[in-house]
C-alpha cells in the first residue's frame, strides 16, 4: 500500500515534470504510466478516462491522477497522485517567474521550446492513434475481420465535421455516444 | 485612496481562491482558455495586474511543465500574494476537477458495466479519437509550414520512436531537449564567428 501510493506520486510527478505545452501533451504521458509501465488501468480504460477528462473541467493531468489515485488507493491516492503531478511544475514555474524578472531574455530555451513543440506533436498523434486503434480493434486483435465497422465509420465522420465543418468537439462527442448507444438499442 | 492594494492581504486571499475556485469549475477547453478568463477577471475587472504582466504569465505557463491552468494560477498567485498566494490560487484551481473526478471515479465502475452507459461511451471513444487526430492535424499542418528540416526531423523521428518502436516518451523528450540545446549552442557559435 506504501509503495504503492509511493510509486503513484513518483509517476505522476514524471507526468508533470515531462509534459510541456498544455492540453494534450500530457496525454503521451499518463498512457506510458498508467497503461504501459504499470497497468493500473486498460487501454479502454484510459480512453474512457480520456473522454471523461475531455468533458468535465481542469486539466487532463489532474483529471488523470484524480481518477488513477482513486482507484488505487481511494482519495488518499488522488491526493497523493495530484500533488506528485504538480509539484515539479510548481517548483520549475516559479524558478522561472525568478529568472524571468531577473534576465528577461532566455534565447536557449526559446531554442529548446521551438525543438520540442514537434516531438511533442509527434507524441499526441502516437497516443490519438493508439485510441483509434482502441475504436478500429477493441479486441485488441488487428485484422481485416476484427474490424470494428461503426467505430471505424463514426471517427471518420466525426473527423471530418470537426476538421472540415469546425464543430464543437463536446457536440461531437455527445452525438457519438448518442449514436452509438441508438445503434445499439436497434441491433438489440 | 480606498484602491484594492489597500484590503488586507486575507481578504485579498479568499477574493483570489473564490476567484479562481470560480473559474476553474466552468472552464472546458483547456489552458488557453482559462487564461483568457483570469485576464478578465484579475486585469479588467480586480486591476490586480496590468494586461503586459498577464501576456508575460501566459508565455511562462505555456513554456513551462505541466498543466497550462495550473502555472498560470502559480504565477497569478505568487504576483498577487506572495508565497501565500501561490499556494491558495494552486489549491483553489485543482479542488473542482479533483471533486468531479473523485465522484466519477466512485460510479466509474458501476457506470461502465451498465450495457447502456458502455454503449455510449464506446460511442464516446470514437468522437475523442477523432477530436485528437483533429488537434493533432492543426498542430501538425503548422510544423509544416516551419519550413524547417530540423523540426521535420525531429517530428518524424518522435512519431517513429513512440509509435513503431515503443520507446518511454520522457527518453523522447530529453534526447529532443538536447538537440535543442546543441542546436542553440552551434547558432551562437555562428552567430559569434560572423
Amino acid at each position: 500500500m506504501t509503495a504503492n501510493l509511493w510509486q503513484l506520486f513518483l509517476s505522476f510527478m514524471q507526468v508533470g515534470m515531462f509534459s510541456i505545452g498544455g492540453g494534450y501533451a500530457a496525454m503521451p504521458f499518463i498512457r506510458s504510466q498508467v497503461v504501459s509501465l504499470h497497468g493500473w488501468l486498460t487501454m479502454s480504460e484510459f480512453t474512457d478516462l480520456v473522454t471523461i477528462a475531455e468533458m468535465t473541467p481542469g486539466p487532463i493531468a489532474v483529471n488523470a491522477a484524480t481518477f488513477v489515485g482513486n482507484r488505487l488507493a481511494g482519495f488518499t491516492g488522488a491526493i497523493v497522485a495530484t500533488m506528485g503531478c504538480i509539484l515539479p511544475s510548481c517548483l520549475i514555474v516559479s524558478l522561472l517567474a525568478y529568472l524571468y524578472r531577473k534576465y528577461r531574455q532566455m534565447d536557449m530555451l526559446q531554442n529548446v521550446l521551438t525543438c520540442l513543440r514537434p516531438a511533442v506533436v509527434a507524441l499526441i498523434a502516437s497516443a490519438g492513434l493508439e485510441i483509434l486503434r482502441q475504436v478500429i480493434w477493441p479486441g485488441g486483435v488487428i485484422s481485416l475481420s476484427e474490424v470494428d465497422v461503426i467505430g471505424l465509420v463514426m471517427a471518420v465522420a466525426a473527423f471530418i465535421v470537426l476538421r472540415w465543418r469546425k464543430w464543437n468537439p463536446i457536440l461531437v462527442m455527445l452525438l457519438c455516444g448518442a449514436a452509438r448507444l441508438g445503434i445499439g438499442l436497434i441491433i438489440g | 485612496m480606498e484602491s484594492e492594494q489597500k484590503k488586507p492581504a486575507a481578504r485579498r486571499l479568499v477574493k483570489l481562491f473564490f476567484s479562481m475556485l470560480y473559474i476553474s469549475a466552468f472552464t472546458f477547453g483547456g489552458g488557453f482558455v482559462i487564461v483568457t478568463l483570469m485576464k478578465r477577471k484579475f486585469v479588467d475587472e480586480l486591476h490586480w495586474m496590468t494586461e503586459e504582466e498577464m501576456l508575460d504569465i501566459a508565455a511562462m505557463a505555456q513554456s513551462s511543465p505541466g498543466a497550462i491552468a495550473v502555472n498560470a494560477a502559480n504565477l497569478v498567485g505568487w504576483r498577487v500574494g506572495g508565497f501565500a498566494g501561490m499556494l491558495t490560487s494552486v489549491i483553489a484551481t485543482i479542488i473542482p476537477p479533483m471533486a468531479i473526478l473523485t465522484v466519477i471515479s466512485i460510479f466509474y465502475a458501476a457506470f461502465a458495466s451498465n450495457p447502456y452507459v458502455s454503449q455510449a461511451l464506446r460511442g464516446m471513444q470514437a468522437g475523442v479519437a477523432a477530436v485528437i487526430l483533429d488537434v493533432v492535424c492543426g498542430l501538425g499542418i503548422k510544423e509544416f509550414h516551419s519550413h524547417s528540416a530540423l523540426r521535420l526531423c525531429i517530428l518524424g523521428a518522435a512519431f517513429i520512436a513512440a509509435f513503431v518502436l515503443d520507446v518511454n516518451v520522457i527518453y523522447i523528450i530529453l534526447a529532443t531537449a538536447l538537440v535543442g540545446v546543441i542546436s542553440a549552442l552551434a547558432a551562437r557559435k555562428r552567430g559569434g564567428a560572423k
